[in-house]
């Protein structure tokens, strides 16, 4: 009989760990097409696909609205948890507790962030718990058809014509200075800077509070709004170039250090921010305020990393955890031996 | 002596036949914040250590200082233990409240008081000793500013005169109270004998009370329910502990941060084995513990009622999505200010249904320290096994009072972590579904985040889920997963504790009761017998759901009154829901709800009410 040979597929591209692409991507999403949080996903998917992140490790986190919904649109392989509305960071608090091996990706929108959330996101923040706190800012709500959220900008209008009357709180401005220790602003629509940031997150040993801007194509994309895609590009003020090099990579181009800063991260991978033009210190609280506060007096939107703090303690280590998971200590190590009960008894007597 | 007039009492001595032995309720009357607990805890534990059955009460408002505040301890040779209506010894040193406390006293009654009180006055069938503390307390305490904490502790010496509670025994109870402060046991000590002292020589005996040593406290311990329920916790092998403060829970979680600094540090490594976290809110309380419970810790928190409804939308998650959770609920009057310092059993009907939608939780019922200590264990364990919030429901009686008991017996059942699959189960089954009822019991698997295998991994969602975790709104999805989370209660309620039932061979009529009810039952079953010849069965409830044994016992009775501490008769609406059509009328109700614990007269008296004919 005879054979017809198949031609071999072409062996798909496997990342530092040994995985292809497969397990890091998620469901098919039922976001409406163009939304700006499906490319968030992607590059989420992108980021721990290239750094090697065991899936398995993972743990996706979110609140309520169609950005909580997204975690299920990446790392199909990783654990995850859909809360209830504006109370991810508990939740998030909760399974980091009980083991701290995980990497704690949570995804929030302006809504569940900014509105119902801004109590758990503000200690959040205060705690410096290793997570990824993500805001998929589209200042509305989508899911329930367009109402403004806190993160609109004055005078932005909906498309019923209402506008929005009071001011916006900035997430970033709030997350530095409540204690967050990597705090950026991005665009979903900039696929090299938020690629980067993400990256950067995923090597930082603290909270990172990313606020991406991810336009709601069916709500809030028209003219009049100041979260619509054109205004975005029109506005974005990007702080600085920015360059993520792994620790598994060696640091190749040269760099001017009078422009360019290099900060090393926890696992030690280093982001190389080229300055665009203004002077600041990413270290410095201050700096990164002022920053804030001129760019909305411009009318700027302005992106970047505004802040990082590597040095101290995350919330883990402040409250002493031993190395191992609590999760999974054998009884020999949660209940003590009787000789214990016994010496508390005698006290009582 | 010069220190001021002295009443000389009219009355004479009281004849030996009519003493009262070991069978006394002292109420001391302060204003609060006035220092006075060390004083009332020690004239406790001077009673308890001569080997007399004794029970303490501090009713207190929700104040730092200034209002009104009630110590009662009942000393009892028949080892009742319940709040006792009647006060036979008053130590009244509160101005705004002497008169009153006076005037709802039995004739026979005594009153220790402050002198410059003037309560003579007001009745003259009760015995007045009066004291004058603020001469007292100068010599024996030359700080000024110590003067009005060292104060109460004159009553203490006074008392042990009147009484016949020995000294040392005071001096024992203050080493016990301030351990190694050795200067504070002197200065308090001094002060108690100056009040000894004072009244035997001016205080000559007219009251018929006396306190003489028994056999009956040996190797018992003195503890409150919170404090009993933070070690419970402790033996369960908590990992992470997530609060908010409210009183009456707060001190469970204090104290089980006291004890698990001291048990629960790594010897290698001095880290700590355990998380406890003080939330920013309920709210956040309980998603932290709801997340450590999903990760695969064993979580808890404690609150109060307000704080119960703040989780109530989590509670639900947690139901819908079977994340095991141990929720301490330490019950009081609520919400806001009022009576928030006051007992209740007041959320047992919310519970049971708590959070939107079709759900029903695990409820236990401690009736005493000893149980919230075992129940302490075994919520942790119900939890995991049953993948469900479960809650532990004591009171600010049982809580924050303390309570004689035997030590606490060690867990013989190694921890139980219910159904959890590691990644070598995943390996071996080749499958796994979060949701899939592979028993037949209600019970699917789980395997924690960080499990290392491609198929261990699941993403959770509140209510529409199929059998492996996936997203859907399908009716006959919904209604599967649904008719498999009633399975799991059917489940559970062949598992929980039963109820402890003393039936009576001929019962006129049967009693059920939970909780902090029970010593009031134990009581008043007496004085049913006694007083009016009626025997009564007794079923005391452990848990919701109920087992069969509950719906049994009121089959096999005539009447059965449910005894509850809140006005609407909650344990009774429950019960109605699961007896026997036929044996709902027979469902009758004695309600107690006036924020003070019950006693035993309160149900004698309304049951007697009803089934004495005159």
């Amino acid at each position: 009989m005879a054979t017809t040979s198949v031609p071999p597929a072409p062996p798909k591209k496997v990342n530092r760990i040994g995985l292809d692409i497969t397990p890091y991507k998620g469901n098919k999403s039922t976001l409406c097409a163009g939304c700006g949080h499906n490319a968030i996903s992607e590059r989420i998917i992108e980021a721990c696909f290239e750094l090697g992140i065991e899936p398995h490790r993972v743990a996706k986190l979110s609140g309520i609205g169609c950005s909580s919904k997204s975690p299920a649109y990446f790392l199909g392989a990783a654990y995850g948890l859909n809360a209830v509305h504006g109370r991810m960071p508990s939740v998030a608090t909760g399974a980091m507790l009980a083991n701290r091996h995980l990497i704690a990706v949570g995804v929030s929108g302006d809504g569940d962030t900014a509105s119902i959330g801004i109590g758990q996101f503000i200690h959040l923040m205060r705690r410096n718990l290793p997570i990824i706190y993500i805001i998929e800012d589209n200042g509305c709500y989508g899911l329930t058809k367009g109402q403004f959220s806190a993160t609109a900008d004055i005078g932005s209008k909906l498309k019923t014509g209402v506008v929005n009357e009071l001011p916006p709180i900035d997430t970033c401005a709030l997350a530095i200075l409540l204690g967050a220790t990597y705090v950026a602003r991005s665009f979903s629509g900039d696929k090299k800077q938020l690629l980067a940031l993400l990256k950067g997150a995923l090597a930082h040993n603290g909270t990172s509070m990313l606020d991406v801007i991810s336009p709601c194509v069916t709500f809030n994309d028209h003219e009049g709004s100041t979260k619509s895609y054109s205004y975005v590009k029109d506005h974005d003020a990007p702080l600085e170039d920015i360059n993520f090099i792994p620790f598994f990579e060696e640091i190749t181009a040269d760099y001017d250090p009078g422009t360019t800063t290099d900060i090393t991260l926890h696992d030690g991978s280093h982001l190389l921010l080229k300055k665009l033009g203004t002077e600041y210190d990413p270290t410095s609280k201050t700096d990164a305020l002022r920053l804030l506060t001129e760019a909305h007096e411009k009318g700027e939107i302005l992106t970047g990393l505004f802040f990082v703090e590597t040095k101290r303690h995350n919330f883990l280590d402040l409250i002493n955890l031993v190395d191992d998971p609590l999760a999974t200590l054998p009884q020999s190590r949660v209940r003590p031996p009787k000789s214990v009960l016994d010496e508390v008894m005698q006290e009582l007597m | 002596m010069g220190i001021t007039h002295v009443e000389v009492t009219e009355t004479q001595p009281v004849p030996e036949k009519e003493k009262v032995v070991n069978d006394l309720s002292i109420q001391v009357a302060t204003v609060n914040g006035s220092g006075s607990q060390t004083a009332n805890t020690v004239l406790l534990r001077a009673i308890f250590q001569m080997g007399v059955p004794v029970s303490g009460k501090n009713l207190f408002p929700s104040n730092i200082a200034g209002l009104p505040t009630w110590f009662t301890i009942r000393a009892s040779k028949h080892g009742y233990i319940a709040r006792r209506k009647e006060i036979d010894f008053l130590v009244a040193m509160n101005p705004e409240t002497a008169e009153e406390d006076v005037q709802g006293l039995r004739p026979g009654s005594a009153v220790v008081y402050d002198e410059r009180l003037n309560l003579k006055r007001l009745r003259n069938d009760v015995v007045f000793y009066p004291v004058p503390f603020d001469q007292l307390v100068a010599p024996v305490c030359p700080d000024a500013k110590l003067r009005r904490l060292v104060r109460n502790m004159i009553y203490d010496g006074v008392l042990a005169r009147l009484l016949g509670i020995e000294m040392e025994e005071i001096r024992k109870a203050l080493q016990k109270q301030f351990k190694k402060k050795l200067k504070a046991v002197d200065l308090n000590f001094n002060a108690a004998r100056a009040g000894y002292e004072f009244a035997e020589k001016n205080l000559p005996k007219a009251d018929r009370f006396t306190v003489e040593g028994m056999d009956a406290t040996r190797g018992k311990i003195l503890i409150d329910g919170n404090s009993a329920a933070a070690l419970g916790a402790m033996f369960a092998g908590v990992t992470v502990v997530t609060w908010y403060p409210i009183t009456p829970s707060s001190s469970l979680g204090e104290t089980l941060t006291e004890y698990m600094k001291r048990y629960r540090v790594d010897p290698e490594t001095g880290k700590a084995t355990f998380a406890i976290v003080q939330a920013e809110d309920e709210i956040a309380a309980i998603g932290m513990a709801l997340g450590a419970g999903w990760a695969g810790a064993r979580s808890m928190t404690a609150t109060s009622g307000p704080g119960i409804s703040l989780m109530t939308e989590f509670v639900g998650f947690g139901y819908y999505t079977e994340i095991p959770v141990v929720i301490f609920d330490v019950q009081r009057v609520g919400p806001s200010t009022g009576l928030p310092t006051r007992t209740m059993q007041g959320d047992v009907l919310s519970l049971a249904f708590l959070s939107h939608g079709d759900t029903q939780h695990i409820l236990l019922f401690p009736n005493s320290v000893k149980e919230c200590f075992s129940m302490g264990i075994e919520a942790f364990d119900l939890a995991e096994e049953f993948q469900t919030p479960v809650f532990v429901m004591s009171d600010l009686d049982l809580g924050m009072n303390n309570w004689m008991a035997d030590p606490f017996p060690y867990p013989e059942r190694p921890i139980a972590r219910g159904k959890v699959l590691t990644a070598e189960d995943v390996e071996r089954l080749g499958r796994f579904e979060r949701y899939h009822d592979v028993d037949g019991d209600g019970i699917p698997y789980r395997t924690l985040p960080g499990t290392n295998h491609p198929k261990a991994a699941y993403f959770v969602r509140g209510s529409g889920h199929d059998e492996t975790a996936l997203y859907t709104e399908r009716p006959d999805d919904y209604v599967k997963n649904m008719d498999r989370l009633n399975r799991k209660f059917a489940t559970a309620s062949r598992r929980v504790p039963g109820p402890v039932i003393q039936q009576e061979e001929h019962p006129d009529f049967g009693i059920i009761a939970y909780g902090s009810s029970h010593w009031a039952v134990v009581e008043s079953l007496d004085q049913l017998k006694q007083e009016y010849g009626l025997g009564a069965s007794y079923c005391r409830l452990r848990a919701f759901p109920f087992s069969e044994q509950v719906k049994d016992f009121c089959r096999r009775q005539r009447r059965v009154y449910v005894i509850d501490q809140n006005r609407d008769g909650q344990m009774l609406s429950l019960l109605r829901l699961a007896v026997d059509a036929d044996d709902v009328k027979k469902l009758d109700s004695v309600r107690h709800y006036s924020g003070l614990p019950i006693d035993a007269r309160t149900i004698t008296d309304a049951i007697a009410a009803k089934e004495v004919r005159h």
